[in-house]
């Protein structure tokens, strides 16, 4: 693992992270994870790939505090991370979790009202990041009045309206096209330079990986280890239309020699992995 | 009104005038059936009277009192149940086949032991009524999908936050419905038992009517009875509606 390079600070931490579950009544307990060992420095963006069931939604769930590690440390901001998500972190999950009973103004609200935030706070505060995720004429939508791209807006809405300096994201855009998937992208980077947080992402797509992050670790088939982190060296200022260089091509093509093999172990063609 | 909503009035306006129509040219007896022409006119002088009004509120009252206790007792149960796997293992099959015992068996022993009064009644109303809430709750705390307890998480919700803020409006649907079926059998269970034998109330002075052969009393009240019936569940069924298009659920 490399160390924070200088001038950067550690902004998470995972160190010795594992996680096993307990197995089904006269099954083996299942080695979900690790032991994993990540620094995330702050305000980059890091994504993390893997083949599926390595456990990559696990990590994230250690990281958020939404899961407790078998074994291993976890901070964030120099704090543990045990058995409560900490403030200052907010989670976009894969699945659609707006709220539906509510509208999509409301959705955006839901935390800061949570949090006992004034009123005008409130209003200027969602109104802003409706406006920014260009939801501002659906405010008094329901979510089952809006297409699925649209409800993980809603969902990254309520996110960012409580200003977190850690944003985890597991496969947000998974259940989406690709010209939608690259679009959000966009959007998410402008996020990121916007907010200035600390960003991860977890995705099965390595271009969408490739595309948004400034670096990329790899996972092994389960249990899920760190196989290698990427560095992309992208600058700051990005967005989608980087997929046409050439560095592009370089930079999946060498997550996909990682993964190729491991992605034949998790499907159960170990064998083929030499060919 | 939508053309659908047309259509069913048309239906109803058919049967209801095929009805009078065979009343009123002596196709159907009138000694067996009045034309709803008169059941209404019967209707409206029996209100403006008030000789009944003592037993239409007491009623209505037992099936208002049925319909909350259902509710709340369900909803309270099928909670508990949810929260503890192995009783629920155990009690889901005899909910399965709950509503294939004749329940009105029971109201005469409810009878032998609280005497012939409204308790029996009430219970007969909540009994058949407070199985569909706890079905109900059950299935509407299975479908919370498991991201919104997620969520719960993230915004550092304690158990009681998340029950009230998250669970209950996310099982709303299904906890609405467990509300319109214990409406539904409340009213069953209240006037049959009523009907069956009681001191007072609707179903008794429907029941007095039939043996004393007075057909307009009797239409009038089953009139009210059907009238008040379909209201209930038309107001129900249109917040439903609403409810469920917010929502995306597709009601037929």
């Amino acid at each position: 693992m490399a160390a924070a390079p200088a001038g950067r600070q550690i902004h998470a931490a995972l160190a010795g992270v594992t996680r096993t579950y307990p197995g089904a009544p006269g099954n083996k307990p299942v080695h979900a994870l690790g032991p994993v060992d990540l620094e995330l420095w702050r305000g980059e963006f890091f994504a993390v790939v893997g083949p599926s069931g390595c456990g990559k939604s696990t990590l994230l769930e250690i990281l958020a505090g939404i899961q407790q590690a078998t074994a291993g440390t976890v901070t964030f901001e120099a704090r543990p991370v045990a058995g409560e998500v900490p403030q200052g972190l907010g989670v976009v999950f894969q699945e659609d979790a707006s709220f539906a009973w509510l509208t999509v103004w409301d959705n955006a609200a839901f935390g800061l009202r949570r949090s006992g935030t004034p009123e005008a706070e409130i209003r200027r505060r969602v109104d802003d990041s409706l406006a920014f995720m260009g939801l501002t004429d659906f405010a008094r939508a329901y979510p089952a009045q809006l297409s699925g791209g649209m409800r993980q807006r809603v969902c990254i809405a309520r996110t960012l309206v409580l200003k977190p300096r850690l944003i985890l994201l597991d496969e947000p855009f998974g259940a989406l096209d690709a010209q939608t998937r690259l679009l959000m992208g966009d959007e998410l980077l402008r996020l990121w330079r916007r907010t200035g947080a600390t960003v991860l992402l977890i995705t099965h797509a390595l271009d969408e990986a490739a595309m948004l992050s400034d670096r990329i670790g790899v996972m092994s088939a389960r249990p899920g280890r760190f196989l290698d982190i990427v560095e992309t060296g992208w600058p700051h200022e990005r967005n989608s239309t980087i997929v046409g260089e050439a560095r592009f091509g370089e930079i999946t093509g060498r997550l996909w020699n990682h993964l190729r093999g491991e992605s034949l172990k998790s499907l159960g063609y170990a064998g083929m992995t030499a060919e | 009104m939508n053309a659908i909503g047309w259509i069913r009035l048309a239906v109803i306006g058919a049967a209801v005038g095929a009805l009078e129509l065979a009343s009123r040219s002596g196709l159907i007896d009138h000694r067996v059936v009045i034309a709803p022409s008169e059941m209404a006119d019967a209707l409206v002088r029996l209100l403006i009277s008030g000789q009944a009004n003592g037993q239409i509120a007491l009623t209505f009252g037992i099936v208002i009192a049925a319909v909350l206790i259902s509710v709340v007792v369900g909803f309270a149960l099928g909670a508990a149940i949810h929260a503890l796997p192995r009783v629920r293992q155990a009690l889901e099959p005899l909910f399965a086949t709950y509503y294939a015992v004749p329940i009105f068996i029971f109201y005469p022993v409810m009878i032998a032991i609280f005497g012939l009064s409204v308790i029996p009644i009430l219970l007969m109303g909540v009994l058949t009524a407070l199985v569909a809430m706890i079905i109900a709750t059950l299935n509407g705390l299975d479908r919370i999908p498991r991201v919104l307890m997620k969520v719960a998480r993230v915004h550092r919700m304690g158990r009681l936050q998340t029950a009230l803020r998250v669970s209950l409006p996310a099982a709303a649907p299904d906890l609405f419905t467990g509300i319109k079926l214990a409406v539904s059998y409340a009213f069953i269970g209240v006037i049959a038992s009523e009907f069956l034998l009681a001191p007072a109330g609707l179903g008794r002075i429907i029941s007095d009517a039939y043996s004393d052969f007075d057909n307009r009393r009797m239409y009038a009240l089953m009139l009210l009875l059907i009238v008040v019936a379909t209201l209930v569940n038309m107001a129900l069924h249109a917040l439903d509606q609403r409810w469920a298009q917010r929502r995306g659920i597709v009601r037929p």
